[in-house]
């Protein structure tokens, strides 16, 4: 069986299931230590179960494109199945002091970039995440 | 030995002061904002003919496409370069998205399974380029986390960037709301359909030439 009739197979049993609003909430520790891969197929295979992923944390810029990257390739291979919406909120530092810009700094370097919030859902679930960079909004379809 | 140490240091220096001919300049953004439009009215210009096909219908560009040696002259200035016109990149695809547009069913289909091809192939090709114009449609809400994921993806890469506020003919068109989502790259307002303010685009096209 190959790995994507796999997803196809877990898709359509969770599908069945669902009938209200699933949330997981990841904490960064959770994901801290896993290779990119791991951390996109854990979201991935939450979201194939109609959950709405959120990680307290934020993706790394090339983890948010190979999430997208492969979101499209299950989209391609997955029955119903039309891809997803993200939405990350962290807070603005722009027009903070210097000394907060460098305790934020140490911060991240230290513990990772757990001060943001990263909101990921199925698209059949999630019709838009609207924000802006104080909040978010999710509507449902 | 004098010899081997000369040509090897000529080598270094001349690395480190060549500046980079013939660039590959990408045009990336979401559906629909305008990029092939952007870089029809660039190929028509001072090549003669176009790239590709524009529709109304999002992701009508579904592969890679591009011109090379693209020379562009303006002010006494000459650039040449790449041009790279990419798919929209999205993060869903809903086949019945397109039947609104009079779309077929399977026709439809097919669509999108090359559209999720196209995210693809956009995405892995983001490693070739030299500089980037993010092609926005200024009259559409610039804060969304595809536009943030690209932007950010090409920082981590140290390319250029320079942000294109596409579509400024209409009257929607908030060239200033896409200044202050991304105070740090350069905006240029341009409209690729109604051929405006392509003069300061140039310039934009020349400054971030020269990051390379």
């Amino acid at each position: 069986m190959s790995l994507y009739s796999d997803y196809q197979k877990k898709f359509k049993m969770r599908n069945k299931k669902i009938k209200g609003l699933s949330l997981q909430v990841i904490p960064f520790s959770e994901i801290e230590y896993l290779s990119i891969s791991e951390r996109v197929k854990k979201i991935l295979n939450l979201i194939l179960g109609n959950k709405i992923v959120i990680i307290h944390g934020r993706l790394r810029a090339e983890e948010e494109v190979r999430l997208i990257e492969d979101t499209m390739a299950l989209v391609d291979h997955v029955k119903n199945f039309k891809g997803i919406e993200l939405a990350i909120i962290e807070p603005d530092i722009k027009n903070q002091g210097i000394f907060t810009k460098i305790r934020y700094g140490i911060a991240k370097k230290l513990i990772g970039d757990s001060s943001a919030l990263t909101v990921i859902g199925p698209s059949s679930v999630v019709k838009e995440i609207k924000r802006d960079p104080k909040k978010i909004e999710l509507l449902f379809g | 030995m004098f010899k081997i140490i000369k040509s090897f240091s000529k080598r270094i220096l001349a690395s480190l002061f060549r500046r980079k001919t013939n660039i590959k300049i990408g045009f990336y953004g979401p559906p629909n904002s305008g990029k092939t439009s952007l870089a029809n009215r660039i190929c028509k210009d001072w090549t003669g003919e176009e790239i590709g096909q524009v529709s109304k219908i999002p992701h009508e560009t579904r592969h890679v496409q591009f011109k090379e040696k693209v020379e562009i002259k303006h002010k006494g200035k000459n650039l040449v370069f790449k041009l790279i016109d990419t798919p929209g990149i999205a993060t869903k695809i809903d086949y019945e998205e397109f039947i609104k547009y009079g779309v077929k069913k399977n026709e439809a289909k097919k669509r999108a399974k090359e559209a999720t091809q196209g995210i693809i192939e956009s995405i892995q090709w983001l490693n070739d380029m030299d500089a980037v114009v993010i092609v926005l449609d200024a009259s559409e809400n610039p804060y969304s986390q595809v536009n943030i994921t690209i932007i950010g993806n090409l920082v981590a890469r140290k390319i250029p960037v320079l942000i294109a506020a596409n579509k400024i003919d209409l009257k929607k068109a908030d060239v200033k709301k896409i200044e202050s989502t991304f105070p740090e790259y350069e905006v240029v307002g341009i409209s690729a359909k109604e051929g405006l303010n392509f003069e300061e685009f140039y310039e934009s096209l020349f400054r971030l030439s020269k990051k390379v």
